[in-house]
């Protein structure tokens, strides 16, 4: 470990593409470096995107159209992470209030009139149709960090409160829509700040006490759809046409799948249509069909990497906002891995949350890169220290 | 707000603290995604051969695969029945949003009606919901063509090509054939489910219903990739079949050859057409049917298309009730048809002889009795023995007889004749119509007064009228075996059956009966003398039909007072008195030494038996024996 000494950053003393002391763009790394790019992340996003590809061709039925409009998503997503990368973090940080309130207007705006999709109000149409929800993936952490950066950490119980409550509005308003998958991972990127913040183990504990008849409360507040899901996860069988079938029918897939799988596009389960929402939200089952316990492990090393690579950018990162949000950023998406795949294989209910960069699906494309791309940013704006 | 302006914080404790929970974060994220990959070792791993076979338990499926129907043919080697692809509207439940709407709208386009879409919401809700429901079963071109243009109006309904059963003369054959029509709730209980998995009709009556055992063969089965909905997955997904069990082929049903002639059909249909009646022709010497038919009749494609409700009920509404097989289910007095047997039964039982006569004033009288039977002649027919008593029909000479005669002895020969039981021919619902007796009488009727057969009674059996019924069917085979000089066979219609793969034959051998046995072999030649001048005699009653033909004929009339057969019908006044009238009969047979063929037939109100009757066994028997205007 390096001796850390104190850090006081400008705007004007980060790098940036027309700065003197740029790196020269005679060598690859210099280049990435100039475009603000980490390598390594690059790398293993990329890495993900190919074998999602992969295993989208099979699960939309060897539709050459489809696959390529998920290439053309994914090329969206990598030029929106780029632009985001350039952004250097102090412009993010102090815009950060204003961007949460804004979602915070456009998602009421969402609930009064949005346009209502697949039984949930998610859209907004504002010239061009985008899910407000989304955005607040981002804001939401970008603003508890905002709100910590100034303070010392741990935060007391008072900002604890206030931190509560900056969570708690955006992710109710979501859950309201409804949209229990995206209002779970909000609060999830919320809570990540606050734990790393440092809050105290024992608060953590008495948290988790409470949060039994809490869970009761909400219990009572949840949609019948929701309600289903969970008691179909403590007994798949009880329903087996009905909610219990998308489970039963992709551990099928999966366990059918063996070691090496059945190989790419011949996954019967996935072909014939027995699983459901192949595409989306239950891919991972068709990687599992198709490629085994081989192709599952390899997805999930590439992931593991990536958050492992996020969470060393946060380490580096020279200020508590910039480390909290590197950090809640790399951490959601691992809670976003482990909630697919483990709804996916029955661990946990059916939460509709897609497999990251590999579903069918742009929306969440967009954001995900973007975070990454805050990632970047973080990383390359550092004012690296001599030894 | 810069962080320059920021308050004093501990940095580096800040550092470690963080340091500390990011490490705790990835404990975290360890333990949760080593829950994932121990979940998928088991799944992949432990549990693998279980998910294995349970995923090869998804795709495979095993359908039945229905027999193609045997075909009918004529004694000529005619088709009555094949089958032949035709496009049905079908609706599959699951693909469909609004059923009751799409009901609407097919009725608004008058491809179904509105009658029965209550029927095809019933049917599709019992069925599986992939399962498609048939709403018409066979679709004309032009609703093909304006269909073609509407589909995509209706999601889920389509028309699909099937083998459909034809019957190429329709009504020709309507009783004799028979039909096939959908499965019952009923059939489906009789029938065999291995067999007829896959089958979607049976035969109902005629040939088709007794031979259908024949006729239907044996369903195979074939595995199928079926994709979740459980329909079969498109051809072109071929790598996934290579792993399926060997199929089953279906056993195709036997071909069926009748002793039917389907140019006498025509002739007999169109004989009888406009008219109610039946017409049974035979070839006595084995028992072949050679027509059968009843009229009117109906299109038995009907039945095998599948009608909507308002066509069923014009069917089985019709006061000519068409779909009632009057050949071998009508049962009628035979009149004076069956005197020929009873002039054989008072010569061999000495009621009379063949020189006795007596003396017709147009009436016959019972001892201490008022009451005047009858002859058909108001004037009487004067001074006849038992030749002119056949060849002129006269009644009063056989009511002269009858008290000798007695009830159980006509009872006795009409019984060796084949009357009053049931033939045994080889299509069913046949009715055994009547040959009354003492016996029968005290077994058949409570009141005691009724119990006790009367003599009057005996007067009027002698004349066939009475108790007495008789179907076409019996009088047929009566009058071959008069042809025959009592040789009797079993009349049947199935002459062999084919296997349609190895086109190895089952000839159906003639089924000789009992005999009839008449003491004097002269006796045979009188009366078939008489039955012959009845038709080429002087006086004979029918001498206008059978005068100039080519060959000799023997034939008898007969005149039948109407019991009538339909029920419950409401008749105008016109109507009720046509219907009023006297039943047609007439029996016959050819060439006289050596008969090839015997026919009796029906006309139902027809009046006369010799006038309107024996034309048209004339003209079967023409046609038959190679003398008829269109004779092959």
């Amino acid at each position: 470990m390096r001796t850390w000494g104190t850090v006081t950053m400008r705007l004007s003393d980060t790098q940036s593409l027309f700065a003197p002391n740029a790196p020269p763009m005679t060598s690859f790394s210099g280049i990435l470096r100039r475009l603000h790019i980490d390598g390594p992340l690059l790398g293993g996003l990329l890495l993900v995107c190919a074998l999602g590809l992969f295993v989208l061709y099979s699960a939309v039925g060897e539709s050459n159209r489809l696959l390529m409009n998920q290439v053309v998503r994914i090329g969206v997503a990598i030029v929106a992470m780029l632009v985001v990368a350039q952004l250097p973090p102090d412009f993010l940080r102090r815009w950060a209030p204003w961007g949460y309130v804004a979602g915070l207007v456009l998602l009421v705006l969402v609930l009064t009139q949005g346009d209502v999709g697949q039984g949930a109000q998610r859209w907004l149409d504002l010239g061009i149709r985008f899910q407000p929800s989304e955005a607040m993936k981002l804001g939401v952490p970008m603003m508890t960090a905002w709100y910590l950066h100034d303070r010392q950490i741990p935060p007391h119980l008072g900002q604890l409160f206030i931190i509560a409550v900056m969570i708690a509005v955006p992710t109710l308003l979501i859950a309201k829509q409804p949209d229990l998958g995206t209002s779970l991972l909000i609060a999830a990127s919320g809570v990540i700040v606050i734990v790393l913040a440092g809050m105290s183990f024992r608060l953590m504990l008495g948290l988790a006490v409470a949060a039994v008849p809490g869970a009761l409360v909400l219990w009572n507040f949840m949609q019948d759809y929701q309600k289903q899901r969970v008691l179909t996860l403590l007994n798949p069988d009880s329903d087996p046409l009905g909610a219990g079938y998308n489970i039963i029918q992709s551990k099928i897939a999966i366990g059918s799948g063996g070691m090496f799988g059945k190989g790419w596009t011949n996954g019967s389960q996935a072909k014939l249509e027995f699983l459901p929402e192949r595409d989306t939200d239950f891919i991972f089952a068709v990687l599992g069909e198709e490629f085994g316990l081989l192709g599952v492990l390899t997805l999930l090393t590439l992931y593991m990497f990536v958050v492992g690579r996020g969470l060393y950018i946060a380490v580096q990162a020279h200020d508590t906002y910039s480390r909290l949000l590197a950090g809640s950023i790399s951490l959601t998406f691992m809670v976003y891995v482990f909630v697919n795949t483990a709804m996916v294989t029955g661990i946990v209910p059916v939460v509709g949350i897609p497999l990251p960069l590999v579903s069918f699906g742009g929306t969440s494309m967009v954001t995900l890169m973007a975070g990454f791309g805050i990632l970047m940013s973080i990383h390359s704006h550092r004012k690296l220290l001599p030894h | 707000m810069s962080a320059l302006l920021s308050p004093i914080k501990d940095v580096h404790s800040e550092r470690r603290l963080f340091l500390a929970r990011v490490v705790l974060a990835i404990v975290i994220s360890l333990l949760l995604m080593g829950s994932v990959v121990a979940r998928l070792v088991q799944l992949q791993v432990v549990d693998h051969e279980l998910f294995a076979e349970k995923s090869q338990g998804n795709r495979v499926r095993i359908e039945p695969v229905p027999p193609i129907r045997g075909l009918v043919f004529d004694r000529k080697g005619r088709v009555i029945a094949e089958n032949l692809p035709a496009y049905q509207l079908e609706l599959i439940p699951e693909q469909v949003e609004d059923i009751d709407d799409t009901l609407n709208r097919l009725a608004a386009i008058n491809l179904i009606e509105f009658e029965d879409i209550q029927r095809f919401k019933d049917l599709s809700r019992s069925g599986p919901r992939f399962k498609p429901v048939t709403l018409k079963f066979r679709l004309t071109e032009e609703e093909i063509a304006n269909f073609a243009i509407q589909r995509p109006r209706f999601p889920g309904v389509d028309f699909q090509p099937r083998l459909v059963r034809h019957y190429p003369d329709g009504d020709l054959v309507a009783h004799a054939v028979g039909y096939v029509g959908a499965l019952s709730a009923d059939d489906l209980q009789r029938l065999d489910p291995a067999s007829y998995a896959g089958t979607s009709h049976t035969g109902k009556t005629g040939v088709e219903g007794s031979f259908e055992s024949d006729l239907h063969g044996d369903a195979g089965y074939r595995h199928l990739i079926a994709n979740a909905r459980g329909r079969q997955v498109p051809g072109d997904s071929s790598e996934l079949l290579d792993s399926l069990p060997v199929d089953q082929v279906p056993a195709p049903g036997s071909n069926v050859y009748l002793s039917i002639d389907l140019d006498l059909q025509r002739i007999a249909t169109k004989a009888l057409e406009g008219r109610r009646g039946a017409l049974v022709a035979l070839d006595p010497r084995n028992g072949e049917i050679l027509a059968l038919v009843s009229a009117p009749a109906f299109d038995p494609n009907l039945f095998a298309v599948g009608m909507s409700t308002s066509q069923y009920r014009e069917l089985s509404e019709n006061p000519d009730r068409p779909l009632f097989n009057r050949a071998v289910r009508g049962a009628y007095p035979p009149g004076s048809t069956i005197k020929p047997i009873l002039a054989l039964a008072a010569l061999d039982t000495n009621a009379t002889s063949l020189t006795r006569k007596t003396i017709c004033h147009g009436y016959f009288q019972l001892p201490n009795d008022d009451h005047r039977y009858r002859d058909w002649k108001p004037q009487g027919h004067g001074a006849v023995d038992l030749h002119d008593a056949i060849a002129q029909s006269c009644d009063v000479y056989f009511y002269g007889i009858s008290g000798e005669l007695g009830i159980d002895n006509m009872h006795d020969y009409l019984d060796r004749f084949g009357l009053g039981t049931k033939t045994g021919v080889d299509v069913g619902g046949e009715s055994s119509g009547l040959v009354p007796s003492r016996e029968w009488k005290k077994n058949n009727f409570r009141d005691r007064d009724n119990q006790r057969w009367y003599h009057g009674e005996t007067v009027i059996a002698s004349i066939g009228q009475g108790y007495m019924l008789a179907t076409p069917l019996q009088l047929a085979a009566a009058a071959g075996a008069l042809a025959t000089r009592g040789e009797r066979y079993r009349p049947h219609m199935v002459a062999a059956v084919e296997d349609p793969l190895t086109g190895e034959r089952r000839i159906a051998q003639p089924e000789r009966l009992v005999d009839v046995e008449i003491s004097n072999e002269f006796y045979w030649e009188s009366v078939i003398g008489a039955m012959h001048d009845v038709m080429q005699g002087p006086r004979g009653t029918a001498r206008a039909v059978g005068f100039g033909a080519p060959y000799e004929m023997a034939g008898k009339s007969g005149t039948a007072q109407v019991v009538s057969i339909a029920q419950d019908e409401e008749y105008d006044d016109a109507e009720l008195e046509e219907r009023q009238r006297d039943h047609a009969l007439f029996i016959s047979f050819a060439p006289l030494d050596e008969p090839r063929i015997a026919v009796a037939l029906i006309v139902e109100n027809g009046e006369s038996g010799s006038g309107v009757a024996a034309p048209i066994a004339k003209a079967i028997m023409d046609a038959y024996l190679g003398y008829g205007d269109d004779a092959p």
